[in-house]
């Protein structure tokens, strides 16, 4: 299949990018660089001109490049159990100056350690697979990849000034997320989990910087309390003052404003993109979205994103018009996919979605990052409905909503290991998704983050049963 | 009475919480559920009800809490809500349910979704915020007791006064200065006070009525404080985690001669290091009895690019005495599980050597708990 990238996609890729090289051109002319949790307000940063990095966009893009195994396992011999989120092992891991690296050829002037286990079979030029004498196919060398090794940055660092300190550096591997700059304050918002709290602690303590802090305790009704939104508004005011402090310079209300204004011009286009998946058949796979997601984690607050959004808005309405569609294969089938993907795993997770005709027309990531607000005290509100801060019936009525609204016929459940507050109802969800809508669900047992904890066979089970169990329900149907 | 005699009392109180359930209602009290952590209990003896605190159980298995939880939960949460569906607590009147940790988040929501469902009994939902001490959190803070404090009163039928609340403190203060008696003399009199002991007097605060069991505990004091200086030859250690009241866990410790000399145990001392003022708004004083706890790992600490906890926790354990700490850590619990590595610096830091054992509510096999607990004996003793 030969992919060709449209222009809203490449906008998009182009934003993300951008973000990373800023902030690292940033860091190089020795301004501050932040770290912040997804979904702090970057309203304020934004106002005083900070470049943020967010590393739950990091840990997801270190976890898709296959090194979330051993950025986990790194955190872990630093005394973090496995139990901990994925994102935060990893993040925690990167904070302690851990790197994945390309294990270095030390016998020759340059170079690394190829792994005779990676890479594709080479083909002759009929196209056929090539043996070895072993009777195994032969790896095409131009497919081969280096060893993964542990890196220290600052074992490096501590290193004389030569060839080796040089090339340490640069085995570290070379794609943004392993490449991000080491923080010089962190932005923290625990609207999504109380986990964050404590991972950014630990960042503040590992790294001797300052912490601010949003905090959003959790509800139990519909809409967010008038006590809660004072309590979060007062910690708005108190967060300006931190980053007065912080970088010397007065809260830019102006800045501040046309922050916001392009924040709701995001979400509003990510919502409109979001909603493309309400066609029937849609022009496209539900898949694009977690690749679109960099963006809203990353880039909420600028234009360039919103700006990017609306491109892709073209693209899908073109999409529409002439019949075609991102989905690499007719669909057949639409689910709803409850949680994060397993990063490391999307290939896996597609196959039997391909196989089955199965498109994912609903994420409940389209409703988390819609934050729409008219003024400030909306805007509190708003960072108050993140996915793991609202009651149980408030998640029901967001994901029903967009499961009707999307036309699914079953529901893919990922009881995500790293992410107890995600998890921690979907049993109860479940019953009444089922109950209230009909339609059948499957749960599978993963992770977004540590492949270890992601069994293969259990989830191609699970997709059989659901589709199955669709196919029943629109036999009936028919 | 023998001291004997007396641990006998508390351990009666501590093992068979439901028998005091039922003569409570037989009594015709109301009483509430209290799952941990920080909930203002105060209001609730306020309230004219008893509180009994629900942290799991050493006896149960997860059978029915598995309709409402994937298997990566602590079993304190899960049994409790076990114990809320197999009927063992379906005498209580209501239970509070705080949300402090990433576990107890979803679990709120099952527990009054459950209980809504079998039509057992109202929950009331409590929010702690994290910004403890500026007066936007105080007064969050005292929001979410005031909910509480309502909820209370509808399940009483009758409207407590501030000055019910007032004396609810009274009691409440001279109970914690009982417990940190208690701890502080079990510490210095390990050969009147076993480890097993020990934990079943504390737990038994959970579950007796307060003014009794302080009077009960005050009278054990007495007699604990009257002792000759001890004599004891074996190790003294420091416990540290969520729970460790597992008898048989601990008589493990008694048979090594490990002698427990204070705690940094959520279920013993970290509730109990802070009193409410007894003068002014009531409300306001149990709000700033929260914002002055400190050095636990499910709050945020504001100047947290310092190792705070860790260095409390590392001069607990010189203050005390003690030769080492061992750490009980509960499987699946992050908030314990991220501060682990800054605990550790700072005790490797101090040179207090450490172990940590992984337990759950569900372990019934101590084996390789008593291996280590005896190899860390032996290294201590050295
Ligand atoms: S929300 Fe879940 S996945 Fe995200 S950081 Fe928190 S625990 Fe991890
Ligand atoms: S703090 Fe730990 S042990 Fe306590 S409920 Fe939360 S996860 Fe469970």
């Amino acid at each position: 299949m030969a992919k060709e990238v449209s222009p809203g996609v490449k906008a998009l890729r182009k934003v993300v990018e951008d973000v990373y090289a800023d902030a690292r051109k940033a860091k190089a002319e020795g301004k501050l660089v932040g770290w912040s949790s997804s979904k702090f307000p970057c309203e304020l940063a934004e106002a005083f001109d900070l470049n943020v990095m967010y590393p739950e966009n990091q840990a997801a893009g270190i976890a898709a490049n296959r090194d979330g195994e051993i950025m986990c396992q790194a955190a872990e011999d630093l005394g973090f159990d496995n139990d901990i989120c994925g994102y935060a092992r990893i993040s925690l891991a990167y904070a302690a100056g851990k790197r994945a690296a390309r294990k270095i050829d030390w016998d020759k002037e340059d170079g690394y350690v190829i792994n005779p286990r990676t890479g594709k079979p080479l083909k002759d030029a009929d196209g056929n697979i090539v043996m070895g004498p072993d009777g195994k196919p032969v790896k095409d060398p131009k497919t081969q990849t280096p060893y993964i090794v542990l890196e220290d940055i600052y074992e490096i660092e501590a290193l004389p000034e030569g060839r080796e300190k040089e090339r340490r550096r640069e085995s570290i591997q070379p794609y943004r997320q392993m490449r991000m700059p080491q923080p010089d304050f962190v932005l923290c918002c625990n609207n999504i989990c109380n986990c964050m709290t404590k991972w950014y602690e630990n960042i503040a303590r590992m790294c001797n910087i300052p912490l601010i802090m949003i905090d959003v305790p959790y509800n139990n009704t519909m809409d967010p309390n008038p006590e809660n939104v004072k309590y979060i508004r007062a910690q708005f005011d108190n967060a300006i003052k931190q980053l007065e402090e912080l970088t010397g310079k007065k809260f830019d209300e102006a800045k501040f404003e046309h922050a916001c204004k392009q924040a709701n011009r995001t979400a509003q286009n990510w919502l409109k993109v979001c909603n493309y998946l309400q066609y029937k058949p849609a022009p496209l796979s539900g898949f694009d979205l977690f690749n679109h997601m960099a963006d809203v984690v990353t880039a909420r607050g600028k234009k360039e994103a919103a700006d990017a959004f609306d491109l892709l808005a073209v693209d899908l309405e073109k999409n529409i018009k002439e019949g075609t569609s991102t989905l690499p294969f007719p669909e057949q089938y639409r689910v709803m996919f409850e949680g994060i993907p397993c990063w490391p795993k999307l290939p896996n997770l597609f196959k039997p979605l391909k196989a089955n005709g199965i498109n994912v027309t609903a994420v409940v990531y389209a409703p988390a990052f819609g934050f729409v607000y008219n003024n400030m005290d909306e805007m509190v509100s708003a960072y108050c409905k993140a996915p793991n801060s609202v009651s149980i019936e408030k998640g029901v009525e967001w994901r029903e909503g967009i499961c009707r609204e999307n036309k699914v016929d079953g529901v893919l459940v990922h009881y995500n290991r790293s992410c107890k507050p995600w998890s921690g109802y979907m049993a109860e969800m479940q019953r009444r998704f089922t109950a209230d809508l009909g339609i059948p669900c499957a749960g599978f047992d993963g992770d977004q983050a540590d492949p270890r904890n992601f069994n293969e066979a259990q989830y191609e089970t699970r997709v059989q049963g659901l589709v199955e169990a669709m196919q029943i329900r629109k036999e009936m149907a028919e | 009475m023998s001291l004997e005699a007396r641990f006998q009392e508390f351990k009666a109180a501590a093992y068979a919480p439901k028998k005091l359930l039922n003569e409570y209602k037989a009594a015709g009290k109301k009483v509430i559920g209290v799952l941990p952590y920080y909930a203002p209990e105060e209001l609730v003896y306020a309230a004219g009800m008893v509180p009994m605190g629900i942290w799991g159980s050493n006896n149960k298995t997860i059978a029915r809490a598995k309709e409402y939880c994937a298997t990566f939960y602590c079993t304190i949460a899960q049994l409790a809500l076990e114990m809320m569906l197999d009927g063992t607590m379906d005498q209580l009147d209501g239970v509070i349910t705080p949300t402090i940790c990433d576990t107890l988040r979803p679990m709120s929501q099952n527990f009054r979704v459950s209980m809504a469902k079998l039509q057992k009994m109202p929950t009331i939902f409590l929010a702690h915020p994290q910004y403890r001490r500026p007066a936007f959190g105080l007064q969050f803070t005292v929001d979410q007791y005031t909910n509480v404090r309502n909820e209370l009163d509808k399940i009483a039928g009758h409207k407590m006064t501030d000055e019910d609340i007032r004396a609810a403190i009274k009691v409440y203060n001279k109970f914690r200065q009982a417990r940190r008696e208690f701890v502080k003399l079990a510490g210095e009199h390990p050969e009147a006070v076993s480890a097993v002991n020990r934990s079943a007097v504390l737990k038994a605060g959970y579950f007796m009525e307060k003014p009794a069991y302080t009077e009960k505990l005050n009278e054990l004091n007495a007699e604990l404080a009257a002792l000759p200086a001890s004599n004891w030859n074996g190790v003294k250690i420091v416990t540290s985690g969520i729970i460790c009241d597992n008898p048989v866990l601990l008589k493990i410790f008694d048979d090594n001669n490990v002698a427990i000399a204070t705690d940094d145990v959520a279920h013993e001392s970290r509730t109990i290091r802070v009193d409410a003022d007894e003068e002014g708004d009531p409300m306001m004083a149990l709000a700033k009895q929260f914002a002055n706890e400190d050095y636990d790992v499910l709050l945020y600490d504001e100047a947290s690019n310092q190792n705070r906890r860790g260095e409390f926790v590392a001069n607990l354990v010189k203050e005390s005495g003690a030769k080492g700490l061992v750490l009980f850590m509960q499987q699946f619990c992050d908030p314990e599980e991220m501060e682990y590595p800054y605990l550790k610096k700072a005790l490797d830091g101090a040179g207090i050597p450490h172990i940590k054992l992984g337990i759950d509510q569900q372990m019934r096999d101590f084996g390789q708990a008593a291996t280590a607990i005896q190899a860390f004996a032996d290294v201590l003793s050295m």
